[in-house]
């Protein structure tokens, strides 16, 4: 059977080493918070400026000061650190960043990926820390449905949208396979309902077996 | 020269000339000096660049500044939202440039104004459109694009405690922007919540030191 969004998430939280510095990107992404193991120790960083982010705030928590990259109210657990924009950032930038968690419209064959801007002519760009994120990450992994809507692949052989960053993509988990993407090509790693051949037939792009 | 202090927001920009570059410090809410930009908006500046990481929200605050024409031009990484619909008429109709920059780039350019670096080789970006026009120079194995510093005439920003210095420290994730604007600026002008004694303030927790700020005004 196919995954749905929180099957998904709970894939990526089982691939995250226990105790890696992660960031979980704007929208689908944040579900894996809510899969990581007790104990596991990651750490979550939030890219407008802290370390050790806690879960949603609710109720008396709620603080206008602490938000998380979403603008969504967050709480702080022990251990949290807070930290102005370009640290931050240096933080993806200089590779300190284990792991983040994006959402994607395309990944390429090649790692590229394609997230922030639809390319449509009346589209107002809006990029905020995307590319940033992209590149700097040690690992990036991609959570996105493999189809859109209307039935197109969103693992291509090369991106139609605007790029967000060039071979940056590690992993893409999708609700029909996780996807390993290596030096010699797009390994299969798991499939959820649906064969390697089947899977094979519907994208463009040449797949490995594990 | 050692900070002065405002009774007013109003006094403490009055001086903002037309055609100024304004960086205004907060992400979404948090961190946002609401009531410099108020007091901007009643002082009358017209012509301005404004660097921010949105192009405001709502009817309020930045929102209302470009809604009454007053900008020219917004250098910032994340225009669109669900409630940015003033920026978003006035780019439609032509009315307002945009420079989009990645929010790490937008972040270090600044922090490369307040250090004195002249430019700076960043891997953000590269191969993709908001790389068109910039130099490339591959450094050990890497392509890199050369950034330019991004200076304010003047930072209006946001802090939590001032002490009778002009040492700031911020709350929680309302520091955003704040420390490195402050240093990226002519005129660095803050909004705080609360002036304290001179020597209350932990040294060791002073996070914009008060060389950097020039006015405060307590809310």
């Amino acid at each position: 059977m196919s995954l749905d969004k929180n099957a998904i998430a709970e894939q990526i939280a089982a691939d995250i080493p226990p105790g890696s510095y992660v960031n979980l990107g704007i929208g689908q992404p944040t579900l894996v918070a809510d899969h990581l193991a007790a104990g596991s120790g990651v750490v979550l960083h939030t890219e407008n400026g802290m370390l050790n982010m806690g879960p949603a705030a609710a109720g008396d928590e709620v603080d206008p000061d602490l938000i998380n990259a979403g603008k969504i109210p967050v709480t702080e657990l022990p251990g949290s650190a807070y930290f102005h924009h370009a640290d931050s950032f240096a933080m993806m930038r200089g590779g300190h960043l284990d792991v983040c968690v994006l959402g994607a419209f395309q990944v390429s064959a090649g790692g590229d990926l394609a997230n922030w801007h639809t390319g449509e002519p009346d589209a107002i760009p809006a990029v905020g820390g995307a590319m940033d994120l992209a590149i700097g990450a040690r690992s990036v992994y991609v959570m996105m449905t493999l189809f859109t809507k209307d039935g197109s692949a969103k693992l291509v052989p090369s991106c139609t949208y605007p790029l967000t960053g060039v071979g940056c993509v590690d992993r893409v988990y999708t609700d029909l396979a996780t996807f390993l993407i290596t030096g010699d090509g797009v390994v299969v790693r798991d499939t959820f309902g649906i064969s390697f051949d089947e899977l094979a037939s519907r994208l463009d792009v040449p797949l490995l077996r594990p | 020269m050692t900070a002065r202090f405002f009774e007013t927001a109003g006094e403490a920009v009055a001086d903002i000339r037309d055609g100024s570059t304004v960086l205004v410090g907060g992400f979404g809410m948090a961190g946002m000096p609401v009531q410099l930009i108020d007091a901007l908006i009643a002082q009358g500046a017209g012509d301005l660049t404004i660097v921010s990481n949105n192009a405001g929200n709502g009817d309020t605050g930045l929102a209302a500044l470009l809604a009454q024409g007053r900008v020219r031009k917004v250098v910032c990484s994340f225009p669109r939202q669900t409630d940015s619909w003033v920026f978003d008429g006035l780019y439609r109709a032509g009315k307002i440039e945009l420079e989009v920059v990645p929010q790490g780039n937008l972040a270090e350019r600044m922090r490369a104004a307040g250090a004195g670096i002249g430019a700076f080789y960043s891997p953000t970006a590269v191969g993709t459109p908001l790389a068109e026009g910039k130099e490339t120079r591959e450094i050990d194995g890497r392509t890199y694009l050369l950034e330019y510093p991004v200076r304010g005439d003047v930072a209006l920003i946001g802090a939590h405690r001032c002490d009778g210095l002009g040492n700031l420290v911020y709350r929680k994730t309302a520091r955003n922007f704040g420390p490195v604007m402050a240093t990226a600026a002519a005129l660095v002008v803050v909004q705080v919540d609360e002036i304290v004694d001179t020597g209350s303030l932990d040294p060791e927790a002073v996070v914009t030191p008060s060389i950097y700020v020039d006015r405060v005004v307590r809310i």
